[in-house]
């Protein structure tokens, strides 16, 4: 039924892992997480051999293992290094809300399904809770608190404003983050390719309407070229 | 005595302000990711708190052992929620939780502790009334006029089962607060639809009085009717951060503890039966309904909904107790299971009576409460969707797999405006505080405050600073049954002509006037339509000297004056197309036409009834929560599997508000509700006018259509 959604979200992780930058493999990335996190406290059983048949893994691809403790952790985030201290099994966006205090990007389903917490990481939205923080390092992360330039609101976000595309607002950063690199890289959208490209997002108060048309408007506001 | 002053809405050529559409003054905000909400709050030293749910639907704790737990990394207090003894009777029951350093380290300790339970049978189906055994308990029988001798001189008799299953409010800002616990006093950042009144609904559980706590709440990340009070979390979060040594700890639930335990609107099954003449007057109603809204059971929907003057009626409903979380408010609760029930009856009705549903739908409109307004509607929404030239007997939708359908809902709501109070104050600078002890659900609230207040002081919206989210404030209502801008409008108009009267008290003299001669325009106090003989509004406010103006104003819910009212009805009309070889339901189009009251923002307005269909849309197309009935617990509960519409989904979306004179001179009447209402209906009528055939449970997934598509092959 949601065709859409799932491609485009299945394509914003592949976008991620795909990277040249990165190594073919993330190195366990996202089965660690999926180990750590488990599905929920009550619900999660899993057994501990596949910890050890990834560390087997780990080990015999030569990557040397870290952790459980902090490790040093180096993020740029907006232009600006941040040195934190974190379990290598923080994502990029438990750091961003409980350890650099940008709390623009939510916390909603944290499971890369809704796109709440969407930032722009090397040059390429992203779903920041699907992404652990030690492998964001050495990429530029680009965060809702980095796009406005002081109290002037960008492009993306006055559409927004304008056209009314938020209600209670807690998409809303995350949608304006994948906005901001939907039009990037479509500068000229049709309505199709907005509601295809966009699908990756979700609101509960019903605001697609207006970010619709906040899309649109935005992208002739920048003119079709890359907006900052 | 002194006369009561004129609080009555400005004639509408005379407004500046109401009417006119203005962005939200929470906007740049809110899209610039500066908005803080509760969940967003970071305190030096903050605790992390997680939970331990219970694994199963019905289970009795037999032992619990926190020790563990205790000694791991980062834990600096635990608490047990649900004691040895404790009979669980659903999944996700808060068994026991844990306040650390970080959430991770929370959640690892939450796991250690070890908990043993005697499990027990349970039921967490519904659907089907023939296997909950004995946990379905019978309402008596209501019967209204003769519906056996009416069915009896019935020319056409049409039958149907119909149903709507529990789905969940899926706030995306979980349920959860931070919690402050310091000497004798509490801080509480909650996600409240009630600021005013949440911390009344904390201290008992927590043995604090109420003057003691403190509530803050800028923003919240969605209510829909779920976040009333404070929750049993709430009440331990605030009791780990005593423990903790009066550290703040914050806990918000995890998504699949949100979709599972923290609300869900109640199901709602039903058989209808309707007898009607040839002309298609409906003459008889016959339903037995059953619902759950958990282990509690669930209510009768409201049916016949909105035609409910059918002479003659037979009714039954049964209650069922299931082991599944409890329901909670929802967005016009039960209207919306009750206009589906209600109106899949009469659309099968009227493809029994090979009649157009307008037409039923319309000669039928004299057994609700406003057939002028429906009768005038149900035309409204025909031309506004092309039913003329698409709608076609059920079923006979042209000959390739891509059927397209047309259908119909009706809605109905109060509103009023909810108990509210506001300050004005004017300082001698001139500048206008306006406070509220209410919340803005993204509604819009506070901007048509602004809106109301720089009205009625004819300043521009910019210079009105306006307060809201803080329990100190003067109290307002709870936001639930679309009162919130009924009664906030209302007090914030008597507040701000009751600040604006003392005001004239201290220009009159400057301008050699009485203070009943003045009026304020753009800025300007000035003798009534004579712009010459006017000061500043700075200049009038410095004669006020050191003092400052400070004035309440209140909306009573029993006498608002005018200033609201209540009482909508709505029309909605769902153009879909169905692919009969996937089974997708594809929306083409939705068309509400809505009635209302007084309009402060149109924009805002518009923006409610949008949110409301394409909610609408997802629980008519996406939505259910699946039970487990082996292990009894929740199967979908993130959105990988518990899904919702995205931007592609809704297709073209075409509000019509009613907003004639007639509408206006009712005063303001709430739109949160009303237009969230007839969407499953119309939807389900639509695909059933495609299909030729009714597809009987919401949502309509493609493997519900092809099932019925199937039934009907077979």
């Amino acid at each position: 039924m949601c065709d859409f959604e799932g491609s485009e979200r299945k394509a914003l992780l592949m976008n991620h892992e795909k990277d040249p930058e990165k190594p073919n493999k993330p190195a366990g990335g996202v089965s660690r997480r999926g180990f750590i996190r488990g599905a929920g406290i009550s619900g999660g059983v899993l057994g501990s051999g596949i910890l050890e048949e990834q560390v087997q893994a780990q080990q015999q691809g030569g990557t040397k293992p870290v952790g459980p403790g902090p490790v040093p952790v180096t993020l740029t985030i907006n232009g600006k290094p941040h040195k934190l201290n974190l379990e290598p099994r923080v994502t990029l966006l438990d750091a961003l809300r409980d350890h650099v205090n940008l709390t623009g990007a939510k916390k909603v389903c944290d499971r890369g399904n809704c796109g709440a917490c969407t930032v722009i990481m090397g040059g390429k939205a992203v779903y920041a809770c699907s992404v652990l923080a030690i492998d964001a390092q050495g990429r530029e992360i680009q965060t809702i608190e980095g796009l406005a330039s002081g109290n002037e609101l960008h492009p993306v976000e006055a559409a927004f404003v304008k056209n009314d595309g938020q209600q209670c607002g807690y998409c809303t950063p995350g949608f304006v983050m994948a906005v901001k690199d939907f039009l990037d890289k479509n500068p000229k959208p049709t309505e199709e390719q907005v509601n295809h490209g966009l699908g990756g997002n979700l609101c509960r108060c019903g605001t697609y309407m207006g970010i619709r048309k906040a899309v649109l408007e935005a992208a002739k506001t920048t003119k079709g070229g890359r907006n900052g | 005595m002194a006369e009561t002053p004129n609080y009555a809405w400005p004639p509408r050529e005379k407004r500046r302000q109401i009417g006119k559409s203005p962005t939200r003054i929470d906007g740049p905000a809110k899209a610039s990711g500066k908005a803080k909400y509760s969940s967003d709050v970071n305190l030096p030293g903050m605790l992390h708190a997680a939970l331990l749910t219970c694994p199963h639907a019905h289970a009795r704790i037999t032992a619990i052992d926190t020790s563990a737990a205790e000694k791991s990394p980062g834990v600096a207090a635990v608490h047990v929620i649900s004691p040895v003894g404790t009979e669980i009777q659903w999944s996700g029951t808060e068994v026991a939780a844990v306040a650390a350093t970080t959430e991770n380290q929370a959640r690892d300790a939450a796991r250690q502790i070890k908990v043993q339970y005697e499990v027990l049978p349970h039921v967490v189906r519904e659907e089907d009334l023939s296997k909950v055994g004995n946990r379905a308990k019978a309402a008596g029988e209501q019967i209204t006029g003769d519906p056996d001798q009416a069915f009896k001189e019935a020319d056409v008799v049409s039958e149907g089962e119909y149903g709507i299953p529990v789905v969940a409010h899926s706030c995306l800002e979980p349920h959860g607060g931070v919690l402050h616990w310091q000497g004798d006093k509490v801080t509480y950042w909650p996600s409240t639809q009630f600021v005013s009144g949440i911390a009344g609904t904390l201290a008992p559980n927590i043995k604090v009085p109420v003057a003691n706590i403190r509530v803050h709440q800028e923003h919240i990340g969605g209510g829909f009717g779920s976040k009333f009070g404070a929750d049993r979390w709430d009440a331990v979060s605030a009791l780990l951060s005593q423990k903790a040594g009066g550290k703040p700890v914050k806990l918000f639930l995890d998504r699949a503890t949100e979709l599972n335990i923290a609300g869900n609107r109640p199901s709602a099954y039903s058989k209808i039966k309707l007898g009607a003449k040839k002309d298609g007057t409906i003459t008889v109603w016959q339903s037995q309904s059953w619902a759950s809204g958990g282990f509690t059971g669930g209510g009768m929907p409201p049916t016949p909904y909105v035609y409910t003057n059918i002479p003659n009626k037979r009714i039954n409903h049964t209650s069922v107790s299931i082991n599944a979380a409890g329901q909670r408010a929802w967005r016009a609760p039960n209207s919306q299971q009750a206009s589906y029930l209600t109106c899949s009856a009469i659309e099968d009705l009227a493809a029994a009576l090979k009649m157009d549903p307008m037409e039923v739908f319309a000669k039928n409109a004299g057994y609700t409460p406003r057939a002028e307004t429906y009768r005038a509607q149900l035309a409204k929404a025909a031309e506004l969707s092309d039913w003329k030239r698409l709608w076609h007997q059920r079923g006979d939708a042209g000959a390739g797999p891509v059927k397209r359908g047309l259908g119909i809902g009706v809605n109905a709501w109060g509103g009023g405006g909810h108990a509210s109070q506001c300050r004005t104050t004017i300082n001698p600078d001139g500048s206008v505080m306006v406070e509220i002890g209410v919340q803005d659900l993204g509604t819009g609230t506070r901007t048509v405050i602004n809106q109301v207040a720089a009205e009625t002081l004819g300043l521009p919206l910019n210079a009105i600073a306006v307060r809201i989210g803080d329990n100190s404030l003067p109290p307002s209502g709870a936001s639930g049954g679309s009162t919130t801008v009924g009664g906030v409008s209302s007090s914030t108009r008597k507040s701000c002509v009751n600040a604006l009267a003392k005001l004239f008290d201290v220009a009159a003299p400057a301008l050699g006037l009485q203070p009943d001669q003045l009026e304020v325009v753009d800025g300007r106090i000035q003798q009534k339509d004579n712009p010459a003989k006017s000061i500043t509004w700075q200049a009038a406010c410095r004669k006020m000297g050191t003092s400052k103006i400070s004035e309440m104003g209140a909306n009573d819910p029993r006498n608002p004056g005018g200033l609201n009212s209540s009482g909508v009805g709505g029309i909605q009309v769902a153009d879909v197309s169905v692919d009969t070889e996937t089974g997708i339901v594809k929306l083409n189009k939705f068309v509400a036409v809505q009635d209302c009251g007084l309009i402060i923002n149109p924009k805002l307005a518009e923006s409610q009834c949008y949110g409301g269909i394409i909610m609408g849309i997802c629980t008519a197309l996406y939505e259910e929560r699946v039970m487990d009935p082996a292990t009894g617990i929740m199967l979908n509960h993130n959105y990988d599997t518990y899904k919702l519409a995205g931007i592609g989904d809704i297709g073209e979306i075409v509000v019509h508000l009613e907003m004639e004179p007639q509408h206006d001179s009712r005063g303001v009447i709430g739109l949160g509700e009303p237009p969230a209402i007839g969407i499953q209906a119309a939807i389900g009528n639509a695909v059933a006018n495609a299909l030729g055939v009714r597809v009987r449970n919401m949502p309509m997934t493609p493997d519900r259509v092809l099932a019925a598509l199937e039934r009907r092959n077979a």
